[in-house]
């Protein structure tokens, strides 16, 4: 009996995240705003540094690189055809007809985090320096490709 | 019949007469000596580049033009304003070059499409559309004539554009608010004139022209995808003048995100400007009222 219970829990767990890896297939809008919603958390601790408002911890600085490193990874799956409108997305139509470009704009930024992560973790101004070269590539693809609101 | 035939000659004859486009006369320019560090200026704040420089390469100061710039009205290309004689604006004299920015006419005389924001360069003070003239003249000349605009009919009769300017071009220059400070009126100068942020920051009515009672309220992105945002204090109420100014010089936003789409190329203009430039213009941005979105 004990041990029916415990198959009966894995199987649930097996379950739960077979259906949220569907959902993860399915729904790459939801999990693409994810990514970049972290993007900016991240983005915020980091910025906070840099404008004095907290002290310069490399560990949070390291936590955010990698995050964005594993946003620049994944993003270019995220744009299946059947993703083009809904939730609110602010994915310009143009990523659809130049998905090359988009994709190595992705790339760049994949790059520009790589090289600049250990410049900074090793102090404020380099970090000063790296976000100047990782902001550089968000702006290249936010230009073609993000949609602005009014 | 005959009465009909009159009466349609008389409109032609007032449509013409109404569409006359203005010019400035060489003559009535009085004696200057360019200051060139100012036309540099101009051409910064103006975004000059960011339409008229060759797209995909990197030196915004190769003006061959050539740009496409879609709109509901047709696709409009930007034409070639380097110092080429043949191509470009070599030939042009400085009366020429005044005419476009204040009147929006052309050298042959025709009227010249709004897209070309001379709705805001028409607030510009004389001396300095002509130190941007002189800075113009400085910078290389590409050759190559940009092609024609593709607009369907009737917006490809450029003669009715004296019509749309009747209504549109107060022809007006900048007029400094004596109740603020010199540092505002810096601002409200840079902002409505050469910067020409409302061309882009306004909704437009259906005749192309910006709604002016809503004037940087934002609207939908002229180019037909998502919208450009409101800047008045309906939304910007919880940004500072640093704030603003921050933005201006490094497109990093209060909240760590950054500028998208276009304004990622105003910001490579604004970001070559002096401090003292873009705080002016924050002060003035900072300012206005708040006009709420729809």
């Amino acid at each position: 009996m004990k041990r029916g219970f415990w198959l009966a829990g894995v199987a649930a767990i097996l379950v739960a995240s077979a259906t949220s890896a569907v959902i993860a297939q399915t729904d790459p809008i939801k999990e693409r705003m994810k990514l970049m919603k972290e993007n900016n958390d991240n983005a915020k601790i980091v910025v906070a540094m840099i404008r004095g408002q907290a002290p310069f911890d490399a560990a949070k600085v390291d936590a955010a690189f990698a995050q964005w490193a594993e946003t620049a990874q994944k993003l270019p799956g995220l744009f299946p055809d059947n993703s083009k409108t809904g939730e609110k997305t602010r994915a310009a139509p143009k990523i659809w007809e130049t998905k090359a470009d988009f994709d190595a704009k992705a790339a760049a930024f994949g790059k520009a985090v790589a090289e600049n992560r250990d410049k900074a973790k090793a102090s404020l101004d380099g970090l000063k320096l790296a976000l100047g070269a990782v902001g550089k590539t968000c702006d290249n693809c936010h230009e073609d490709y993000r949609l602005s609101r009014r | 019949m005959i009465l009909a035939v009159a009466a349609g000659v008389l409109a032609l004859a007032a449509f013409w007469f109404l569409t006359v486009p203005q010019t400035v006369a060489a003559g009535t320019l009085p004696p200057h000596t360019p200051d060139l560090a100012n036309g540099r200026t101009m051409f910064i704040v103006g975004g000059c580049a960011s339409c008229h420089a060759v797209p995909k390469q990197a030196d915004r100061t190769r003006l061959g033009g050539g740009l496409a710039l879609h709109s509901t009205f047709g696709t409009f290309y930007v034409p070639n304003i380097s110092p080429d004689p043949k191509d470009g604006i070599g030939a042009w004299s400085e009366a020429q070059f005044v005419t476009a920015m204040l009147k929006g006419t052309s050298p042959t005389g025709e009227h010249l499409y709004p897209a070309f924001p001379y709705t805001s360069y028409q607030r510009m003070r004389l001396d300095d559309v002509r130190d941007l003239f002189a800075y113009l003249k400085t910078l290389p000349p590409v050759a190559g004539k940009v092609r024609a605009h593709d607009l369907p009919f009737p917006f490809n009769i450029r003669r009715a554009v004296g019509l749309w300017k009747l209504l549109y071009l107060d022809g007006k220059p900048f007029e400094p608010d004596p109740a603020q400070s010199p540092q505002w009126n810096r601002g409200a100068y840079l902002v409505n004139g050469p910067a020409h942020c409302a061309e882009c920051h306004s909704p437009r009515n259906v005749l192309g022209a910006v709604v002016v009672s809503e004037r940087f309220s934002g609207g939908p992105n002229p180019t037909g995808q998502g919208g450009v945002p409101n800047i008045t204090q309906a939304k910007l109420a919880d940004w500072s003048v640093a704030d603003i100014a921050e933005t201006l010089a490094s497109g990093m936003t209060p909240d760590a995100d950054r500028v998208g789409g276009e304004m990622v190329d105003v910001v490579r203009n604004t970001s070559q400007l002096s401090p003292a430039d873009r705080e002016a213009m924050a002060v003035y941005i900072k300012s206005l009222h708040p006009i709420p979105s729809p």
